[in-house]
């Protein structure tokens, strides 16, 4: 390609972080400085060039995490790098909330306003929060829409632009087969992992930010005159992963049984908890048998749409075309959502362990994690785990001697709920606009890099252990016949006991607020998130299966059961849903590019009005929602009506 | 020679279309079949030069068996599908975007879109006076074409046919999200600071006019265009020995467009800057 590249030039900071995430640049066609007569006899074009493609993301992200935003010069850098036309380059930059174009404080403050965080309080918080640093020097506020940490709303994320925690570029650590002899504590400093900044290998990592997120845990903060802020220098003690699951340490927990219980930075600890037992069978049993274990289980999709897993490792695995790819799809965004953090917090090795199967059962040498990139700790504990299961051959080359090689690479999102749709996800890695394709062909025939590829979420891959280390038929015991085995469910809101709980598919939506604790003035409850769908107080007895929510006329979704009191107005919570689905439209297709606009207009319009004065718009948000669902392209559009229809069906919300 | 490739003979897709049996080959579009029916299904992020993407969805078609419409021009034919074109649900989603699309964009250089908006009695009115519009002014910034974004209903042709479908210049892209992405090059630039090398086959593939000629646009401002009163004159560009075709939008004997043919087997309707606007040499009177 013959691009041509402005004439802007990149600081040293910002050439600094570039090159501690591709090396410094081999020649001046590059963006070298200095030109050598070597220049005169170097190439690097065609598939050479083009196959770095996928390095633009988490170059923006090394830019952005060193100096808070993307400038001109560093953009062209970057471009100049990997052979990007720039112009792409700023369309993938600004299309993602987590990068800026536009000069940027270093400190970004994101104050959580989603659904979750509203009903405790976000807006006195974020009133606060804006009083208090609104006008301060180098920090910024913005409003965000769901954290992910809706178990201590309302939430808050520090994001901090600057060198990684000791300095950079540092030397790679060592990679020593000794296990760490630490004892386990709750909160430790951020351990260097050698996988950033080594560019020969695998983990093209860019360098993680020194940032912190921070939910108060309160109800209802109050901010006086005297509240200071006080953003703390380093990083803030976070409440150890095991505070969002109520349950944590039952003997009855399948899926959760390890949070809380063993030390997330301890690949021993995992073992002596039962760790890489599933695999071991896994080899016993061969790709094949895996794939009938998980079939005959009846493990389901759980990420909202309960696709058979089976199925899908089944038509990947017998894809003529080659590679195979595994991708664990690790950006939950649905607001209320938070299940995955918690797992790859509390116990990441799990993950690991059954991204491995899972690869292993589909024929993929090398697994994409895309990680939400508002998930800090979750990528710090990954980074470590899959370190400490490459230096113990537990990734890598012949993986405990059976001769199956499989590698890992996380690459952090960027602030996109449209990424966690399969396919824009794989534009997302591929270093493109984060734009879902038009489906068929379907991703386990072209997937990611047009390749076979199997996507699974996190909460899907994790039951993959309890299926090979009890069987399938234990497994499928559990449950319903059409809903098998456990559900982790995201209880949030006005609950005494917001968290993840874990309860065999079956149970009713009664039984599970019981758990939480239900206030006695509830008003509503959303199920499944800003996609999904609400239902009343009087409809507990809602069986939280696919079938049974199916059947009632709602939708499980991803697990979301968000408890809504009567302290906000129903109309804001819908306006809230209204901004988000308008926010997240990636814009590419009319029906929700301007159908999520026309949606919150309207509801804005009858934001104070009920009966006779809503009916007419209520009409009109009618037939935009049924051309949304009916028209666009992918899962966003089509369900960004069905919490306002279940809201005006179900609850009588302008009645 | 041939100046028609020939391809090995396909085989034949047969499915039905508004339970009439239809059949097209092998790899052909619902679209191909609609078009071979004498079935008229709008269309305006579809190009007969570029590979579908589907964006605008205004030829969605109900597909028996699916929960959603699919859209007519990148579907492929398959084996024994049944489809309907003219449903309830077709021509509701059709109404929703003409009118979701009228409410926003400025679409009155759009062909048959007047036409459309009737068809399907769609009143973009109804959103009411305080709908959000793209409010976008012209961008005037170099003497050959005008970009025109209020007009634009961002079909992505124009990103595919200077990219890696045709012009591989790569100097726009779509940018930001939502309602507020829009057609730019990088920085926001003007286009003189652009890669642009002002081959102008995007204002060729434009279904809108959001790209136009400066000429058009200026005479359009003036109040001055035409199409009536203009002739077209396919002729073979003298700049090079590559052979365009180029085809001479005359107005009150001047020219005042070049557009190329979209089923010429030299060009597939693109030119260069020489042959797409370097004509004023040929009304040099003096």
């Amino acid at each position: 390609m013959d691009l041509r590249f402005g004439d802007s030039k990149p600081t040293d900071e910002e050439r600094d972080a570039v090159d501690a995430l591709l090396g410094p640049p081999e020649s001046a066609w590059e963006g070298a400085d200095d030109r050598s007569d070597a220049d005169l006899r170097w190439a690097r074009g065609g598939r050479a060039a083009r196959e770095r493609r996928d390095l633009l993301l988490p170059g923006l992200h090394a830019l952005n995490d060193r100096v808070g935003w993307i400038s001109e010069g560093g953009l062209d850098y970057l471009c100049r790098r990997l052979t990007v036309p720039p112009a792409e380059a700023y369309g993938v930059a600004t299309f993602y909330s987590m990068f800026s174009v536009k000069p940027r404080a270093r400190t970004v403050v994101r104050v959580c306003t989603d659904l979750a965080c509203a009903v405790r309080g976000a807006g006195a918080l974020c009133d606060g929060v804006e009083a208090e640093l609104g006008s301060a020097e180098g920090v910024e506020v913005e409003r965000s829409p769901c954290l992910g940490v809706c178990e201590r709303a309302p939430a808050v994320l520090v994001v901090r632009a600057g060198v990684p925690a000791g300095g950079s570029p540092s030397p790679p650590l060592p990679e020593t087969g000794a296990p760490p002899q630490t004892p386990y504590r709750p909160e430790r400093p951020r351990p260097q992992t050698p996988d950033g900044l080594d560019p020969r290998r695998g983990g093209w990592v860019s360098a993680p930010p020194a940032f912190e997120e921070r939910g108060s845990g309160g109800r209802a903060p109050s901010f006086g005159k005297g509240w200071a802020w006080g953003l703390p220098a380093g990083p803030l003690a976070e409440p150890p992963p095991a505070q969002a699951v109520p349950q944590a340490g039952s003997p009855d927990l399948i899926l959760l049984r390890r949070i809380g219980v063993v030390d997330p930075y301890s690949l021993d600890d995992y073992r002596a908890h039962n760790g890489y037992t599933a695999l071991r069978r896994a080899f016993a049993l061969g790709p094949a048998a895996v794939i009938r274990e998980v079939t005959d289980a009846g493990l389901v999709g759980r990420g909202g749409a309960a696709f058979p897993t089976g199925r899908k490792w089944q038509a990947t695995a017998s894809q003529p075309d080659h590679p195979h790819y595994l991708v664990c799809n690790a950006d939950e965004s649905e607001p209320g959502t938070f299940k995955d953090r918690v797992l790859m917090e509390g116990d990441p090795y799990a993950l690991i362990e059954s991204m491995t199967i899972a690869a292993y059962a589909v024929g993929a040498r090398h697994g994409y994690l895309y990680l939400r990139g508002e998930y800090p700790r979750a990528l710090r504990t990954l980074e470590h785990a899959i370190g400490q299961a490459r230096a113990r051959g537990l990734l890598g080359d012949d993986i405990l001697g059976q001769g199956f090689s499989f590698d890992i690479e996380i690459r952090r999102g960027a602030g996109a709920y449209i990424c966690g749709e399969e396919t824009a996800l794989f534009n997302s890695i591929e270093g493109y606009r984060g734009e879902p394709r038009s489906k068929p062909p379907f991703p386990v025939e072209k997937g990611l890099f047009g390749k076979p590829t199997a996507e699974n979420n996190v909460e899907t891959l994790v039951n993959v252990l309890p299926i090979l280390t009890m069987g399938a038929a234990a497994y499928a015991a559990i449950g319903t016949p059409k809903s098998t085995g456990p559900k982790l469910f995201c209880v949030s809101g006005a609950v005494a006991r917001p968290g993840l709980y874990e309860l065999p598919f079956g149970a009713t939506l009664g039984d599970l607020l019981g758990l939480a604790g239900t206030p006695d003035n509830l008003r509503a409850i959303l199920l499944g998130g800003a996609a999904g769908g609400f239902v009343r107080p009087d409809e507990l007895d809602i069986p939280l299966t696919f079938e049974g929510t199916r059947e009632a006329g709602t939708t499980l979704g991803s697990g979301v059961v968000l408890a809504i009191d009567d302290s906000v107005p129903l109309p804001r919570l819908l306006l809230r849903v209204a901004e988000f689905f308008r926010d997240e439209s990636c814009g590419q297709c009319v029906p929700c590019r301007v159908g999520t606009v026309r949606q919150e207009e309207a509801l804005h319009r009858i934001a104070d009005r009920t009966g006779p004065a809503a009916a007419s718009d209520i009409a009109l948000l009618r037939d935009i929602g049924q051309a949304m669902r009916d028209a666009s392209i992918c899962g966003l559009g089509q369900t960004a009506w069905n919490a306002v229809e279940s809201a005006i069906d179900r609850l009588g919300a302008y009645e | 020679m041939t100046a028609i490739p020939l391809q090995p003979p396909r085989r034949l897709v047969e499915f039905t279309l508004d339970g009439e049996p239809v059949r097209v080959p092998e790899g052909g579009t619902v679209l191909d079949a609609c078009r071979a029916a004498g079935k008229d299904v709008p269309t305006l992020c579809e190009g007969d030069t570029l590979a579908p993407k589907n964006a605008c969805r205004v030829c969605v078609v109900e597909v028996e068996g699916a929960r959603t419409l699919a859209p007519a021009c990148s579907r492929r034919a398959e084996p024994g599908m049944a489809v309907r074109t003219d449903t309830e649900r077709t021509r509701h989603s059709r109404r929703l975007v003409l009118e979701l699309l009228a409410s926003s964009v400025d679409l009155t250089t759009t062909p048959r879109v007047a036409e459309w908006l009737k068809e399907y009695e769609a009143k973009p009115d109804r959103f009411g006076p305080d709908a959000a519009r793209l409010n976008e002014s012209p961008k005037v910034d170099n003497d050959l074409y005008v970009r025109d974004y209020d007009k634009c209903i961002l079909c992505y042709k124009c990103v595919d046919a200077c990219g890696e479908q045709w012009q591989n210049s790569f100097a726009i892209s779509v940018v930001g999200r939502g309602f507020d992405a829009r057609i730019a090059v990088e920085h926001d630039a003007p286009l003189t600071d652009s890669a642009c090398v002002y081959c102008g086959n995007c204002v060729e593939v434009c279904p809108t006019g959001a790209l136009s000629f400066k000429s058009e646009f200026d005479m359009r401002a003036a109040g001055t265009w035409d199409e009536a009163a203009q002739t077209e004159t396919t002729t073979v560009c003298a700049y090079c020995g590559v052979g365009c075709n180029l085809t001479l939008h005359v107005q009150d004997n001047e020219i005042v467009k070049v557009t190329s043919p979209h089923d010429s087997p030299v060009t597939h309707g693109n030119l260069c800057i020489k042959g797409r606007f370097g004509y004023q040499h040929v009304q040099n009177r003096d």
